[in-house]
């Protein structure tokens, strides 16, 4: 039986980045609000103290602050005419559980995404016609501008204290910084990182091509720095326990060291972790919720009513709720009709792999965004008319860490054991360099998100089916990148380098990218997207939905920087909603 | 410490793991903080956290150090195989220890007692599919205690029925042709995939090799000299500050470094 709690005036589902951040600034202006999270909650003291966070086994090989599979997961197929299985266990990526989402996780590379990108239909339409879309895109603009978005970029770097080096002032093109960046209002607020002697070389090499590396944005900080909610951070020290770890330091921006410290001393806010939001009820005509239901650790129901409902959870746990709520129409992908799962993308990963002679690289030494990058092959930064693919890639070469379980690199044709594989093992950690390339994916009519006929969770609600596969556009770029990155390697002095290609058919075994994006796309219309430019559902005008799941299709840049734009930029919708109570744009 | 078992918590599947009851009956946890409670008034069983962040000093989540000596999961047979199997795999030679000497096949053993064993995390419902495609992933219901149940004892009966010998009593180029064989698959063991128990041992073995001594494998951090990791040294700025030198300070593990002596 499910019992009714009483009414508040705001509940977010998730207590990731969006969720603390939209919980702050809201509980700051005096309303109720209540967070429901389905993990536990983390703190930094305990949950990554220094004398057990550092645990490569614990944390990144057997996944111990992941969601657990057993609890949630996805089934997968490479296209509509396979049947999908469930991701028993995870790979390609590894969605995030409890206070903190995947906030606490991540490496912290805290990008913006280029002016191009966000009208990247009319731009591409207008320089090489629109026969030059790839087949069956679904590539749409998004409803809003860089030059919009500049200033909430700016608010969530300033929040997350990000390191960086500004490359375009107010259209003033600075030395060292990344001179493709959109125009920014002011630098970063601390300094760029040290990078190790891999980067050196990385820069000079890069820079004799006549290309233009820069140190990349990183949400590891060089200083130490208190931010506009009175939290501090201190400076990283280089563990290289990062990505996949809490960090222990105060040092890597999350909702732990960024937004809850302030947050919970806001006497309107609760947080009630291990309970799980399993649908949004909506009036009886649908054209309204009024609050979730969920269900606590004991496995009882309860319902929560509440005026506002802000759907925070990872992107693909966001479409996801959706579908079991019924706000938005299901996309069905043979009548190309329907918004709730339109749009689905990730990221491409190619690159270089190159073996140095005489060099100690000393990998442990590193940070989740240690590393130097270059954007004059991202976006539309270079001429695509001769390559025939749409989209790019940000060309980097990073180190996050030397943790020797899942790092122990051997040149190709080693075998996998004995004595052979130890020496190599040996011979060559020190002297490996990775040039990667993080590349775009465009969406398509055929990779999309539904409800799995077969298979379900824990509490007997159809799994999420994602089908999606690397289109032909896609493998293109990625491979023309990989070879960008080789003459780069080469051009380091590298003694031996190993093209890495995009691997296709798209596989959940090997880790990839935790980069899932879209389901639940914003844009100008509601036939094509789930949500306006606010993020509010275009169908429950007091439904929000925050995350990387509004992103029409994937640019060529970790998502998190633009995250936390629309999370203000939604904010701002919030304020105007709670004045007005209805659409905030009209269809 | 909140768990015997040589394991970091979570016995049940994704809740957070609540320290040991004290006298009272009271579980720690829900003395850490006035505003932490864990039934409220209205009856929801949940964590509420409001108005104070519920840490307290001191309070950590360790795992439980593992004590090497005898075995919980593997019969005294199935050990000595997985001993042979390990030291092949990563050899003692002049290099430094391998697997075996490292204490790998305690670590296997550890690790098959706890949650990774019976994949107590994982999806585990059905249906199982036959023929899954190569991109997706585990598909078998096996947990990896039953891989190496089944998988060393079909191991055996194939040596047994090839060369009228177990698997240790194998030459070292033996077993080495028999492992290059379950790699790739093309040795047919009795009712059980060559290719799965390939990689089940040696992607434990790998694990065991480098992860921190405290789960009972990297013995002396012998995986760790191997390739030059310091451990959990912390801070390395001054490692950015020299590039391209030497590390030269020894590795630290999570309960220090043999040299400190015992803790």
């Amino acid at each position: 039986m499910v019992r009714r709690l009483p009414r508040k005036d705001v509940v977010i589902v998730g207590l990731g980045w969006t969720g603390s951040i939209l919980a702050y600034e809201l509980s700051h202006t005096g309303l109720d609000v209540v967070a429901i999270e389905r993990g536990p909650w983390r703190d930094t003291a305990t949950d990554f103290n220094i004398g057990t966070a550092a645990d490569e086994l614990r944390y990144a090989v057997r996944q111990d602050i992941f969601l657990r599979p057993k609890q949630e997961t996805l089934t997968m197929r490479n296209n509509p005419s396979q049947t999908a299985l469930p991701i028993r266990k995870w790979g390609s990526f590894l969605p995030g559980n409890g206070v903190g989402g995947a906030g606490v996780h991540w490496n912290g590379q805290t990008w913006r995404f280029l002016p191009d990108d966000f009208r990247i239909r009319s731009h591409y339409t207008e320089r090489y016609g629109e026969a030059f879309l790839p087949e069956g895109n679904h590539i749409q603009d998004w409803p809003v501008s860089f030059e919009e978005l500049e200033p909430y970029y700016d608010k969530f770097e300033r929040v997350a204290g990000i390191s960086g080096k500004a490359g375009n002032i107010k259209g003033q093109i600075q030395s060292g910084g990344n001179p493709f960046e959109g125009a920014r209002e002011r630098d970063y607020p601390t300094p760029p990182m040290k990078q190790g002697y891999q980067q050196e070389l990385f820069t000079q090499a890069a820079t004799k091509m006549g290309l233009h590396p820069f140190p990349r944005p990183s949400a590891n900080l060089s200083a130490a720095y208190t931010n506009p909610y009175g939290c501090s951070m201190a400076p990283c020290t280089f563990c290289g326990f990062c990505e996949w770890f809490g960090c222990a330091n105060y040092s890597k921006s999350s909702p732990q060291t960024c937004v809850l410290p302030a947050l919970i001393r806001e006497p309107t806010f609760e947080a009630r972790t291990e309970c799980e939001v399993t649908k949004v009820n909506l009036t009886v005509d649908g054209k309204m919720a009024t609050g979730v239901t969920y269900v606590d650790a004991n496995g009882e129901e309860w319902e929560q009513p509440a005026d506002l409902v802000l759907v925070c959870a990872y992107a693909l746990f966001n479409v996801r709720l959706l579908l079991l709520s019924g706000i938005g129409k299901p996309y069905d992908p043979v009548k190309d009709e329907g918004v709730v799962g339109r749009n689905y993308a990730y990221q491409t990963g190619s690159g270089s792999q190159a073996f140095f002679e005489n060099v100690q690289f000393n990998p442990f030494a590193a940070a989740g965004s240690t590393g130097a990058a270059l954007d004059d092959y991202n976006s539309d930064n270079f001429d695509h008319g001769p390559h025939g693919f749409v989209g790019g890639a940000s060309i980097t070469c990073a180190h996050t860490n030397g943790r020797p379980i899942l790092f122990h690199p051997t040149p190709a044709g080693t075998p996998a054991w004995g004595s052979a594989w130890k020496k190599a093992v040996h011979d060559n950690y020190q002297r490996v360099a990775n040039i990667g390339a993080q590349g775009s994916v465009m969406s398509y009519r055929n990779n999309y998100l539904d409800l799995d006929p077969t298979y379900k969770d824990a509490l007997g609600r159809p799994l999420m089916r994602m089908t999606f596969d690397y289109q032909p556009n896609e493998q293109k770029m990625a491979n023309w990148m990989a070879a960008r990155c080789d003459e780069i390697a080469k051009a380091m002095g590298a003694k031996t380098t190993q093209v890495n290609p995009l691997r296709v058919p798209w596989n959940v075994v090997p880790y990839q990218s935790t980069h899932n994006t879209g389901g639940a796309v914003m844009g100008s219309d509601p036939k094509t997207s789930v949500l306006n430019r606010y993020l509010q559902s275009w169908d429950v005008p007091n439904v929000f939905v925050m995350g990387a799941s509004a992103f029409p299709q994937n640019a060529g840049y970790n998502p998190t920087g633009t995250v936390g734009a629309l999370t203000y930029l939604g904010l701002d919708g919030i304020f105007n909603y709670l004045k007005s109570s209805g659409p905030l744009v009209q269809p | 410490m909140v768990d015997s078992g040589g394991h970091w918590p979570g016995k049940k599947p994704f809740r957070r793991p609540e320290p040991p009851p004290s006298h009272s009956g009271v579980t720690r946890r829900s003395l850490l903080a006035t505003a932490a409670l864990l039934i409220t008034t209205s009856g929801v069983s949940a964590r509420i956290v409001t108005k104070v962040l519920p840490w307290k000093p001191n309070e950590a989540y360790p795992v439980t150090p593992v004590v090497p000596g005898g075995y919980l999961f593997f019969t005294a047979n199935e050990a000595a195989v997985v001993d042979a199997f390990v030291d092949r795999l990563i050899p003692t030679d002049e290099l430094g220890p391998g697997a075996k000497d490292a204490g790998v096949t305690t670590f296997i053993d550890r690790q098959l007692t706890g949650p990774y064993g019976g994949h107590d995390w994982l999806y585990m419902q059905g249906p199982f599919s036959s023929n899954p495609l190569p991109t997706q992933g585990l598909q078998s219901p096996l947990t990896p205690r039953q891989q190496y149940r089944l998988g060393l004892a079909a191991l055996e009966s194939y040596c047994n029925t090839t060369f009228y010998r177990g698997f240790i009593q194998l030459k070292p180029e033996e077993q080495d042709t028999l492992i290059a064989g379950l790699e790739k698959g093309e040795v047919q063991l009795p009712n059980f995939s060559s290719k799965m128990l390939f990689n089940a041992i040696h992607g434990n073995t790998i694990e065991g090799y480098f992860a921190d001594p405290i789960y009972g494998g990297n013995r002396d951090m012998a995986g760790w000299k191997l390739v030059g990791f310091p451990g959990v040294r912390y801070d390395f700025r001054d490692v950015l500050d020299n590039p391209n030198k030497p590390y030269t300070l020894p590795p630290v593990g999570m309960q220090g470094r043999p040299a400190w002596g015992a803790r």
